[in-house]
């Protein structure tokens, strides 16, 4: 199928034209312009949802309360150290590379403003509204970036995956696209639907960019009418099939970097299932495997643009620091912000560390939180795209107090 | 520009279908929403009361689980089986509300009465939290909004007001008033969610004349409601606030926390002018154009206020209004209601839906409603779905919208019908010249039952 790829599109293109459709004036042939967009820098950020055990991805092993703490959650035997007092979670083999590269940092002790209640649902939307305690949950900090920026475009920011990032939404014009979405048309229909849609530019300029896409990640899709579905059940198969290969984590960045490398500056997506209150041991292993590999796809295949690359990966909280009577821990409140890139200062862990004692915990049960996380974003904003500090306090994180000063985790 | 039924049944409803009679006129409109509620008994969905029980019996399960737990032993499995099957069965009637609500809408002779459901239903959205919530969420339009739907607007406000569903979903349940004591001794605090989406959302409106005192006011005057036992809404006086409270400038309430003063700052509030605008906004907004005409917007808002609040007039004053029959479609059908349409025109039998294995329901409704950005009860906060046509037309808004189209219409009827006869049942006399076109060249009939069920004119209304 791949093989024809290049040609069926050229023709589709000429015929296009030759219809005299709109697509024309659509992204589908605009010229590829890094020029046009604001600046070199790359931003992503990961939303983990169900909230990451920081405790166990980078573990004190050096707090001599630890190991009491978590007896089945902690190993003499550091098996990836990563100062006297860290060592990464055993599994993390490919995160610890980057460490060693010095394309990896962590934030310890941080926590959005939401105390107490301890529910997801509440605790991902003040992450992604990024907003204090009882701030009104509208739109998403990263638009709101976007709205500070000059010169954005409809790429510059993109959500990727099936779901309506909040973190995205907003006033300003973002793009989004889940890899898994096919135009399940012959060549035929394919012009057929360009016709329909010619003289209605919000349509026109939809499906034309929704090609463009689609053609981004897998060109194969634009067949030719020898390989057109023969019927819909075929089509249904086919969806089933691209859903499938294209769903998981990794078909999720490889989309990302591809769109990163073109006009996107600023891509968004999550990665879930860290919330794990029952056999932690091998419940953290799926997911972590998704974050690194998330993490690998992105460097691997964005090549020397890594190196102007920053991926903040972010959770609603964190967990309890004792764990539970079922081996594994419960929702908690200080938690770790994960900081990898060519871009970043790594190699480090930033941030303040409580201390384990009972009477340092959050409620005596929780890590108590000594920063907070949108610290950590703003200054990648402003590292990257120079945000300033009254676009950062007035517009990005209406309120956030700038006193503590940013962390200097951009080189 | 006056009534037209093509508009009528396009634009007021779920489009045509075989076997439907379009609408004769705005009186007929009017007074088919005037009579009974057939499809509400035709294809029933519980009220929060039915399924209290349920909830109750997912609390006890959930109890005797952690008791096992901290105890060891059979009992674990047992109990977490039980639970596991419990959770099983409220999603077989998620599943089966969702069946319901699409057939209510796609064999509705009263095709408005089910826009206007799902419309208030928006206006006063529910999300449901948690595990034990989120399957009832299809109660709430029951319990509040369909009792109400011809009624008066200050009655449905009190019913979303005091729903279990919403009590629980803006936190109401956990407020307490500032100088009660349970706040004063530090085991609770006030919380402003529900007074403030009240304000801003489902009355006043964003820019309405209301400040942050009012808010903490009436968020000490409504502290005290959560819900209740046999599932209705309970008012605890204990948790109430000693008054009184004064919200937009008028007094509410003494020394002791009645309900009855909550219901009339809700009655007040309901028929401030600021609450006709905001109403009046949004209705045209959500039936007419993103961009409504003043001049409706005038006469909808004239009409709340001069009526105090009357439904039936309000709908009346839409229906009247010129703007109301502009024939550029403006408005773009929103993910369910676009599912909704084409399974009516595409004659889907009833007993197909309700017939459909999980797996099917999944990849025919839940999945499909997921990537054209509407999940099924999930909307991403108390605002609701946004109405504005570039939200929903992007490119994977449309890709997932073409996909279904061309694939899902195969997997619901057994025989597809003639591109070229669909094109007349599915579009009645509005389809463009291109749309004709495409139904003749078409290929194949699944392909041309796609590319019209993709067409702007039927995606538009």
């Amino acid at each position: 199928m791949t093989k024809h790829s290049s040609l069926s599109r050229r023709s589709f293109l000429k015929n296009a034209g030759v219809l005299g459709c709109s697509l024309a004036a659509s992204p589908l042939v605009t010229p590829v312009s890094l020029a046009a967009a604001p600046g070199d820098h790359r931003l992503v950020v990961i939303v983990l949802r169900g909230g990451m055990d920081g405790l166990d991805l980078v573990r004190p092993v050096g707090d001599p309360l630890f190991a009491g703490l978590r007896p089945n959650l902690s190993s003499a035997d550091p098996k990836l150290p990563l100062t006297d007092f860290y060592a990464l979670h055993p599994e993390a083999d490919k995160l610890h590379a980057l460490w060693m590269a010095g394309e990896l940092a962590f934030g310890q002790a941080v926590s959005t403003p939401y105390r107490d209640k301890r529910s997801h649902f509440d605790g991902q939307d003040i992450l992604e509204a990024g907003v204090g305690a009882g701030g009104a949950i509208r739109d998403g900090w990263l638009n709101r970036l976007v709205q500070t920026m000059p010169d954005t475009q409809l790429r510059t920011a993109l959500a990727v995956g099936r779901e309506d990032l909040l973190i995205l939404s907003g006033d300003a014009t973002t793009s989004g696209w889940s890899p898994d979405v096919t135009l399940p048309l012959s060549e035929a229909s394919r012009l057929l639907m360009a016709r329909v849609y010619d003289g209605d530019p919000l349509f026109s300029s939809a499906l034309g960019e929704a090609m463009d896409l689609t053609d981004v990640l897998r060109p194969e899709l634009l067949r030719n009418a020898d390989d057109a579905p023969n019927d819909p059940s075929e089509v249904m198969s086919d969806a089933m099939m691209m859903a499938k290969a294209h769903r998981g984590t990794t078909g999720i960045a490889t989309f990302t970097a591809e769109m990163l490398k073109q006009d996107t500056r600023i891509a968004s997506f999550s990665i879930g299932g860290w919330d794990t209150h029952v056999g932690q041991t091998s419940g953290f292993k799926r997911p972590l495997k998704n974050l690194q590999d998330a993490i690998m796809t992105l460097k691997t295949e964005l090549g020397p643009i890594w190196g102007k690359t920053t991926v903040l990966a972010m959770t609603e909280f964190g967990r309890t620091v004792r764990q539970n009577g079922s081996k594994g821990t419960d929702h908690g409140t200080g938690g770790t912000v994960i900081v990898a890139g060519g871009a970043i200062r790594g190699g480090k862990i930033y941030g303040d560390w409580p201390g384990l004692a009972e009477e340092d915990l959050y409620n005596r049960r929780d890590l108590m939180p000594t920063a907070d996380i949108r610290l950590y974003a703003a200054a990648a904003m402003q590292g990257l795209f120079n945000a300033t500090a009254s676009q950062i306090e007035g517009t990005i994180f209406p309120g956030l107090d700038l006193s503590p000063g940013l962390p200097g985790i951009i080189a | 520009m006056s009534f037209d039924p093509r508009i009528a049944q396009n634009r007021f409803g779920y489009g045509p279908g075989p076997g439907f009679e379009p609408p004769r006129s705005v009186q007929h409109m009017l007074a088919r929403l005037a009579g009974p509620d057939t499809q509400a008994t035709r294809f029933p969905i519980s009220g929060f009361v039915d399924v209290f029980g349920d909830l109750q019996e997912i609390r006890d399960l959930t109890a005797a689980f952690r008791k096992a737990r901290n105890k060891g032993g059979d009992a674990v499995e047992t109990t977490k089986a039980a639970r596991k099957e419990k959770y099983r069965e409220m999603n077989r009637k998620r599943d089966a509300w969702f069946l319901a609500t699409v057939a209510r809408c796609a064999t509705a002779e009263d095709a408005f009465r089910e826009r206007l459901v799902r419309f208030w239903a928006d206006h006063f959205t529910v999300v449901g939290k948690g595990p034990l919530f989120q399957s009832v969420v299809a109660t709430f339009p029951e319990d509040v909004v369909r009792p109400h739907i011809t009624g008066r607007f200050a009655d449905m406000l009190r019913a979303s007001t005091t729903h279990p569903v919403m009590l629980h979903y803006l936190d109401q349940f956990a407020s307490a008033g500032e100088g009660s004591k349970l706040a004063m001794k530090g085991k609770r605090s006030l919380n402003e969610n529900l007074a403030r989406e009240i304000l801003e959302l489902h009355t006043l409106g964003v820019d309405g004349s209301y400040t942050q005192t009012d808010v903490r006011a009436f968020a000490n005057l409504l502290a005290g409601f959560a819900p209740g036992k046999e599932g209705r809404a309970a008012y605890r006086p204990n948790w109430g606030n000693p008054g009184p409270e004064v919200v937009l400038g008028k007094s509410y309430g003494g020394q002791k926390p009645r309900v009855e003063d909550v219901f009339e700052a809700l009655d007040d509030i309901a028929r401030h002018p600021d609450t006709a605008r905001h109403i009046a906004r949004k209705l045209a907004t959500h039936f007419v154009s993103d961009d409504p005409d003043p001049d409706l917007i005038d006469a909808l808002s004239t009409s709340f206020t001069d009526s105090d609040g009357d439904l039936m007039a309000l709908y009346g004053a839409l229906l009247n209004h010129p703007a109301a029959w502009a024939p550029a479609q403006k408005k773009i059908k929103q993910p369910f209601d676009y599912i909704a349409s084409a399974v009516r025109a595409l004659d889907v039998s009833v007993d197909t839906l309700a017939s459909l294995k999980r797996k099917d329901r999944n990849l025919l409704f839940f999945g499909p409603l997921k990537l054209m950005g509407q999940p099924w009860e999930r909307p991403s906060g108390p605002d609701g779905w946004p109405e504005d046509a570039a939200h929903w037309i992007t490119p994977q808004g449309l890709a997932a919208r073409i996909q279904w189209a061309v694939s899902a219409p195969s997997a619901l009827n057994a025989k597809l019908p003639d591109p070229r006869n669909f094109v007349q049942t599915a579009l009645a006399g509005q389809a463009s010249e291109a749309t004709q076109f495409a139904a003749r060249a078409a290929e194949t009939r699944w392909e041309g039952i796609g590319i019209i069920l993709s067409s702007p004119e039927f995606q538009r209304r």
